[in-house]
């Protein structure tokens, strides 16, 4: 089959690799229809993920039609022939995590839990196309993708909604809506949220859904923030004004009352000198994390509120606010996303016309072209948001 | 020779490291202050006090001197050290040997009286840092400390499990099952309601095997054995079932120990082991743990063969195998 593979740092080839198969017997094998390029495939591709290998097939963003399961997994949950979106964290459903619906967090989906537990000190989930700290599964930039635990994750669509529509139920959207569910939202609430990427966009939608009174978008692209704003969203381009004082400004000097960063290790600054700061020790892993969006984040929420944590960090990072976090009795609150928590619910939403994901699609790549989606979409090229590929 | 003499020679080499390297210190720390304090005496006693360029260098050479000084003196990682003194000593050698080369008469002369020094004072440095680095690399590996001769090696670790204490206890207790989560275990066999014969796998050397006996059986909360008659590897265990807080699990809480022999065996063992023995056992019970909560061992195409996979997370690309990889099976 063809698949998108990571080819070394700043490179993904689309090669040929062997069809997968069943291994274990509550595996199903699904025939890809959609898939997408995620921002946090950027961090694998830009290298700052260790554990990647030469040939890992990429992709955790996808679903399709199941062609094969595996004699473990229960009839009544899945067949062949369903048509299925696969959420990206591979979850058993029977450890103590699942019991907690903390899937992302599964304790029997990695087998290298090993290399997790002396990364992060206790084991994380198996992730699709994720590297091999997330137990090296291949991904779903594929035509084809070997799904374990089938009988847990994946959720049937048995409406006419289109592949764009539920396809960003596999991660995307559940990821965006968790950053507001973990904000505990109000509906005198102000909400900011870091980054108008694809995830910042949903986390936008979601504090709006959930009720926040209003909602902010802080990004320094032009086109995103204007994607942001035709959803209604207010924005700040921190390329163009100083972002605490615009806060200030539009919060009456409260400062938001949740704050949501969707933006993670790989952050740029306004501040060239203190972006070469975190460039500088990043670059000789002396910090593995670009942290300014979660320092402002922490710097700008008014007392006693929320900061969530959606954007990917990875390892350890530098001036951390901690005296802000602690003097103003801020919460910190986050983790990947369980999307299995999500996809029920949100599909509801999207049936019911509540949220649309499609807003986000700028771009429909044949798989084969994924060098050239990887491409725009890093680079921002072509008002570049979100990239489909179609195997 | 015995267990304990072995690892006494072991301590007594690395005693004699520390040894050689202070010594080594005391002379850097010497022809440091004496190149950077009396730079013209050192300049003619080397024959090359007709160079303006010595009169840079030598100071240079003194001060790198007193950084292998502090470091050899100060740190008790003599082998890094050590190392950084043969580099030093390959320099001072290449310079020598330009300056040797340009000369002719009584400079020459002392220049290569100076050289048949440096060669000797390399000798020792490149002794010192290879016994430094090899006693480092055998004090740096716990199970094999003691091993090489053999020894006692005790392994603990603790998993939770989302199963009752009975079902956990039922499973254990069937001893047929501990080889499907137990990476070393091969077979097995109950020979009686207390008695078992068990083999190991390749890596303990061929053929090892061994009969064991249950010494505890508390139904739901502890098992504890011991190999019995005459054992390559005299081993015991004991498992403990305890409830978790949750009201759900179990708690799993094992200890194994084993009484390595010296010899083939021993090094075998040490070597299946490597450095992070206790690696090993906590892998055991994270299988365990999906074999009881989930039905099997959990795989992937990066980590495809389970408890089959010999080194410590041995990866291969996360790409789907081919038909000729699957066949080949856990050697590929």
């Amino acid at each position: 089959m063809r698949a998108n593979t990571w080819a070394g740092r700043n490179k993904v080839k689309v090669r040929d690799v062997p069809d997968p198969r069943i291994l274990n017997e509550r595996d199903a094998i699904v025939r890809i229809t959609s898939t997408a390029i995620c921002g946090s495939d950027l961090h694998l591709v830009d290298g700052y993920v260790p554990t990647m290998q030469n040939g890992d097939v990429m992709g955790h963003e996808f679903m399709g039609e199941v062609i094969e399961v595996g004699r473990g997994v229960d009839p009544g949950r899945l067949r062949v022939g369903d048509r299925v979106v696969v959420p990206f964290p591979i979850a058993c459903g029977n450890c103590g995590a699942c019991a907690a619906e903390l899937y992302s967090c599964c304790e029997n989906s990695n087998p290298n839990a090993g290399i997790a537990e002396k990364m992060f000190g206790h084991p994380v989930a198996g992730i699709f196309g994720y590297s091999h700290l997330t137990g090296g599964f291949a991904g779903g930039q594929a035509q084809y993708a070997r799904v374990p635990f089938a009988d847990v994750g994946p959720l049937k669509i048995e409406s006419d909604l289109t592949d764009e529509q539920v396809l960003f139920l596999s991660d995307i959207l559940p990821t965006g809506f968790m950053g507001a569910d973990l904000c505990d939202i109000q509906k005198t609430d102000v909400v900011a949220v870091w980054g108008a990427g694809p995830v910042g966009q949903f986390a936008m939608d979601s504090a709006r859904v959930l009720g926040a009174a209003k909602v902010i978008a802080i990004d320094k692209e032009p086109y995103r923030l204007q994607m942001a704003e035709r959803a209604g969203h207010t924005t700040i381009n921190f390329d163009e004004v100083d972002v605490r004082s615009r806060l200030l400004e539009l919060t009456g000097g409260r400062g938001p009352d949740k704050c949501i960063d969707a933006v993670g290790m790989e952050a740029t600054h306004g501040a060239a000198h203190i972006h070469a700061y975190d460039r500088v020790k990043q670059a000789v892993r002396s910090e593995t994390e670009r942290p300014h969006a979660l320092r402002q984040a922490i710097m700008s929420c008014r007392s006693g509120g929320i900061v969530s944590v959606i954007g990917v960090y990875g390892g350890f990072l530098d001036k951390f606010p901690a005296g802000a976090w602690m003097n103003r009795a801020l919460t910190l609150r986050t983790g990947q996303c369980h999307v299995q928590r999500y996809m029920k619910p949100l599909l509801r939403r999207i049936e019911r016309g509540e949220i649309d994901p499609t807003r986000v699609i700028t771009h429909t790549l044949p798989l084969d072209q994924a060098e050239r989606g990887f491409e725009i979409f890093k680079n921002k090229q072509d008002n570049c948001e979100k990239v489909v590929l179609k195997p | 020779m015995t267990r304990l003499a072995t690892r006494e020679a072991a301590e007594a080499r690395k005693d004699e490291v520390q040894r050689r390297g202070r010594g080594l210190g005391w002379m850097s720390l010497g022809l440091g202050v004496a190149q950077l304090a009396a730079t013209d005496t050192v300049r003619r006693i080397s024959g090359v006090d007709d160079s303006p360029t010595s009169r840079a260098v030598v100071p240079l050479v003194g001060a790198r001197e007193l950084v292998h000084a502090a470091g050899l003196l100060t740190s008790r990682r003599k082998g890094i050290w050590a190392w950084t003194r043969v580099a030093g000593d390959a320099m001072d050698l290449a310079s020598l040997g330009m300056a040797i080369a340009h000369r002719g008469g009584r400079r020459r002369r002392r220049l290569l009286g100076v050289t048949g020094a440096i060669v000797g004072i390399t000798v020792v440095d490149l002794l010192t840092a290879v016994q430094a680095t090899r006693a480092k690399e055998i004090g740096s590996m716990p199970a094999v400390r003691g091993l090489r001769g053999g020894g006692p090696m005790e392994l603990t670790a603790t998993t939770t499990i989302r199963k009752p204490p009975p079902k956990v206890y039922a499973f254990w207790r069937d001893l047929d099952n501990l080889p499907t989560f137990m990476a070393h275990l091969e077979e097995i066999r109950s020979t009686g309601d207390r008695t078992s014969h068990w083999s190991a796998s390749a890596p303990f050397g061929t053929n090892v095997e061994w009969d064991a006996e249950i010494v505890d059986d508390s139904p739901g909360e502890k098992i504890a054995w011991r190999s019995t008659g005459n054992a390559d590897v005299p081993n015991a265990g004991t498992v403990r079932f305890v409830p978790a807080p949750d009201g759900v699990s179990t708690e799993v809480h094992v200890v194994l120990s084993y009484d390595i022999p010296g010899g083939a065996i021993g090094k075998a063992v040490a070597r299946y082991f490597g450095e992070e023995p206790h690696q090993q056992l906590d892998d055991d019970l994270r299988r365990l743990k999906q074999v009881l909560e989930t039905g099997e061992v959990v795989r992937s195409d990066g980590a495809p063969w389970g408890k089959r996979a010999r080194k410590e997370f041995p990866q291969r690309p996360a790409q789907p195998l081919s038909d000729a990889e699957f066949a080949k099976g856990a050697q590929a």
